[in-house]
């Protein structure tokens, strides 16, 4: 078990292509890190310089207290679990949990052990002797998650494990990867684009965009707080209303006079727009009703306001009984309010 | 889908009859004419029912064969002709399977010119380049033994391309996964990639016996000691002397010998066959 | 050129394992070639004691030898006939395996083994089946009031390697064509009976359209078989006669140079030959190159 820390690492591919930009980031012992962002970010060119897997051209990643930079994968003591699993189609189950150590010279009765011990945690005992192909992709799932948990690794690295599995299982192996990973205690970098199972997972959450971090946080505070348009667009589902500020100064909405002075952009999530008018200070825009998404227990309420370009989404719990063409008054709370900055996109303080 | 056409039906079936009856008549002619007596073949038309004479003739070319031919018995052909399609069938698979690795797996200066050298070879077949070849095997000395009748023929593109098209269809993460699993290149060549690349190498070693057991020029070529024979060249001595002493029933013998072992190989080897002959010339 | 995501990065390590195949390659395929091409510019002295630079002399007087020319115009007969015949033997084959079911694996059994059959033998089997005095088919034209003899008439010589080289070349085309006939989608055809095509008229405005790349890859492979691997039917069989009738050319290169040690004039020919090779191989391969998507 051990610290990662990265700090200035860059990665140029041939041809001047910048994936990584002088980031640094430093994971703690035991911590559970979510990379997460679209894909192109570097997340997983993040992670596979973590692994070995991809050469690092500038600043430096150790595990421990070593610098990994030009150890091989297997020096450097980490798991990995893949989104394609990369079983060893022609090994048993047993055969593929074993390989690694094997290939590091573990004593025989210590395989048998920790063998054994994977698979009851991970119940697949009844598979052993089966070959991948004769599993289901959740079965497959459990035997790359085994193969990483035997090594008894300083670090697990997942590289968007989930994503070939279907909704539901995907949401039942979510909460197993958290049960297993606290568990055991092991630093773990989890890379994924579906910022859902971000946000459940991660001890600390990093939003990447374009070879760099734009936020690192608990998850909670990233939702809440976010400090860049980008951010507050890509967490949340759908995103934060972002509006532009001349816009609403032009319909004559209530601003609160506290806004700072460089906003470009307010932003408020979906959740904090309501349609009966709140008690405290707060602006309201006239809007028509364009279309009701039902989900379920709650509904998504797309508005078309004059004077706003794209339309303001709304999320109401219950079923929202509306018909397009409807004349909604959208309310939203002056502390519900965001502002980002016109030039650079980050987030402004109130003055 | 319904397809109610029964004279369709039969049609298909009487096309494909005749088209077997056609492939097969020459082998049925050859393998009656195996069967006579001698004398047979002294005057008129070839019978088109068995003689005889079939375990005589085969037996007699089996442990004699054709002495006036200068042709050694059969049973020799045939053990080098397996020699060659053997020894060509391993080293053609072990040559092209290591190339086609280091071409996928590494990078390293003069890469892309390796892969055109061996790419030149489909352009160079042994019939364009006689003399010189021979020229170069004499020089070395290898006339008349079994390393000069195979090693120049196991150099193959075909194989190495099909290797190359297969590794590149193992995922990437496989290797990685075994790199952090702990897997060097050799580990994880024999561990994952040879074990994987099992029913490419039988489909592509039938392909490459039939290769090698039908080679004729080559053989005749750089063999001129009877002892170096294999049955494919050696069939052709013997039919240039049948015209002259009716032995047709004893060529024809040879004949069948001859077709035997690789056809066998189709006829049971049928999945892989097709496998490996519409795979490596892709 | 195309590699994994990650590789090793040994440095020695690719180097051996290519060395083998790089050695033989370089020994007996390009450096023999590179000797073809020498030759091809010199001329020896009967005795072969002095070579002489003689430009492009081979080349020119092949170009000027009947012979030589004549070795063309049979290879092009030569080579049309087979792959024509032996690609619309087995399409038509291939068509009617494809309709069955049931019987498709033993009718395909039946009909690919020729692919084993040495060239040679080939050759040996059909000579037989067509010699003039003992010859099944001989007796059989007979009856009709037809003589064969391939000894002395050219065109029968050349019939009879037409036969045996299409007879060998079956097997493998048909192969293909059922191989490409398979990976026709089956909702294309159902479409078109839906839309009131019958069985032949699906066949050729939907199956055949479909196969073009399957057909064009057969016919440079065709015609590469015909004009180099059927040494061995040539020389099982005519030895290139009666009078020159069918002579081709992968044939004429032994004959001249093998056999009458003619060196220069052999080399010049070798390197001809080599052209026509390379111009297929880069065609095939150009072609392939779009067809599938690496």
């Amino acid at each position: 078990m051990a610290r990662i820390e990265i700090s200035g690492v860059s990665k140029v591919y041939p041809g001047n292509v910048e994936a990584i930009k002088d980031l640094s980031l430093s994971i703690n012992d035991g911590e559970l890190v979510v990379l997460v962002g679209p894909s192109g970010c570097g997340k997983s060119t993040l992670l596979r310089m973590i692994a070995g897997l991809e050469t690092i051209t500038g600043g430096t990643i150790s595990i421990g207290e070593t610098v990994v930079n030009k150890l091989e994968p297997a020096e450097r003591d980490i798991a990995m679990v893949f989104q394609n699993y990369a079983l060893y189609p022609h090994m048993s189950v047993r055969g593929n949990l074993e390989y690694g150590l094997k290939n590091r010279g573990t004593q025989r009765a210590e395989i048998d052990k920790r063998v054994a011990d994977a698979a009851r945690i991970l119940e697949i005992e009844a598979f052993l002797d089966r070959k991948p192909r004769q599993l289901s992709g959740g079965q497959r799932q459990r035997v790359a998650m085994g193969r990483a948990i035997v090594r008894q690794p300083k670090a697990f690295l997942f590289d968007e494990p989930l994503s070939n599995l279907d909704a539901k299982l995907r949401a039942h192996m979510r909460v197993e990867i958290r049960r297993l990973q606290r568990a055991l205690g092991t630093t773990s970098v989890y890379v994924t684009h579906d910022q859902l199972e971000a946000m459940t997972l991660a001890d600390k959450l990093v939003v990447m965009n374009g070879g760099v971090i734009e936020q690192v946080g608990k998850p909670l505070d990233v939702y809440s707080d976010p400090q860049s348009l980008f951010v507050a667009a890509f967490m949340g589902s759908p995103g934060m209303n972002l509006i532009d500020i001349e816009s609403l100064r032009a319909i004559g909405a209530d601003l609160p006079g506290s806004i700072p002075t460089a906003t470009g952009t307010v932003g408020v999530r979906p959740e904090d727009i309501v349609l009966e008018k709140p008690a405290g200070p707060h602006l309201t825009i006239a809007a028509t009703l364009d279309a009701v998404e039902l989900v379920g227990s709650e509904s998504l309420v797309y508005a078309n306001a004059k004077g706003i370009e794209k339309d303001i989404i709304l999320r109401s719990s219950g079923i929202h009984r509306g018909n397009p063409g409807d004349v909604l008054a959208l309310h939203i709370p002056h502390s519900a309010l965001h502002s980002f900055a016109r030039e650079s996109g980050r987030k402004v303080a109130a003055a | 889908m319904v397809e109610n056409r029964p004279f369709l039906n039969v049609l298909t079936h009487l096309v494909l009859i005749l088209g077997v009856a056609v492939v097969v008549f020459p082998v049925y002619v050859a393998f009656i004419a195996s069967t006579q007596a001698p004398g047979t073949f002294f005057r008129g038309v070839t019978p088109l029912l068995p003689g005889p004479a079939m375990v005589e003739n085969y037996a007699h070319m089996l442990t004699e064969g054709m002495s006036t031919s200068g042709a050694p018995p059969l049973w020799l052909m045939l053990i080098n002709s397996t020699w060659m399609a053997i020894i060509i069938t391993g080293g053609k698979i072990a040559i092209s399977i290591i190339s086609a690795y280091a071409i996928v797996y590494f990078k390293f200066p003069f890469r892309t010119l390796a892969f055109w050298i061996i790419f030149v070879t489909l352009m160079l077949p042994v019939e364009v380049r006689i003399i010189p070849t021979f020229a170069v095997v004499s020089n070395l000395g290898l006339l008349n033994s079994y390393v000069g009748l195979t090693l120049p023929l196991i150099a193959s593109a075909t194989a190495t391309f099909l290797f190359r098209q297969f590794f590149l269809t193992i995922p990437d993460e496989l290797m990685e996964a075994a790199r952090v699993d702990g897997a060097g290149p050799i580990k994880f060549f024999k561990d994952i990639l040879l074990p994987l690349s099992r029913t490419n190498i039988a489909a592509l070693s039938v392909i490459m016996f039939i290769y090698g057991w039908v080679q004729y020029l080559w053989p005749l070529l750089v063999t001129t000691d009877s002892r170096y024979y294999t049955i494919v060249m050696g069939i052709k001595r013997m039919a240039a002397y049948a015209d002259q002493q009716p032995q047709w029933h004893l060529v024809m013998a040879a004949v069948i010998l001859a077709m035997l072992p690789p056809v066998l190989v189709v006829i049971f080897m049928q999945r892989l066959f097709v496998k490996g002959l519409v795979e490596t010339e892709k | 050129m195309q590699t994994k995501r990650t590789i090793f990065s040994n440095k020695g390590l690719p180097y051996l394992l290519l060395a083998p195949q790089l050695a033989i390659t370089i020994v007996f395929f390009i450096w023999p070639a590179a000797q073809a091409v020498k030759s091809s510019f010199e001329r020896e002295d009967p005795f072969g004691l002095r070579t002489s630079f003689v430009w492009f002399q081979n080349y020119t007087r092949l170009f000027t030898d009947p012979n030589y020319l004549n070795s063309f115009g049979r290879t092009l007969i030569f080579a049309v006939s087979v792959t024509f015949l032996a690609m619309a033997i087995a399409l038509l084959l291939a068509a009617a395996v494809n309709r069955l079911i049931r019987s498709s694996n033993v009718y395909t059994t039946l009909l690919v083994w020729p692919y084993a059959v040495a060239p040679v033998v080939a050759g040996i089997l059909w000579w037989f089946m067509f010699n003039p005095s003992i010859g099944i088919l001989p007796y059989a034209l007979g009856q009709f009031g037809i003589t064969w003899n391939h000894r002395t008439s050219g065109t029968d010589a050349m019939i009879l390697v037409i036969i045996a080289a299409t007879w060998k070349q079956i097997s493998y085309n048909f192969l293909f064509f059922l191989a490409g006939m398979q990976s026709i989608p089956n909702s294309l055809t159902e479409a078109a009976a839906i839309d009131g095509a019958g069985p032949f008229k699906r066949f050729w405005t939907i199956v055949f359209p479909l196969l073009s790349p399957t057909t064009f890859f057969l016919m440079i492979i065709n015609i590469n078989y015909a004009m180099f691997d059927t040494f061995g039917i040539i020389d099982g069989t005519t030895s290139g006669g009666p009078n020159q009738a069918t002579n081709i050319l992968v044939y004429k290169v032994y004959d001249d140079g093998f056999l009458g040690l003619n060196i220069g004039s052999s080399a010049a020919q070798s390197v001809i030959l080599m052209l026509i090779v390379i111009a297929l191989v880069f065609v095939q391969f150009r072609f392939i190159e779009r067809r599938v998507q690496y």
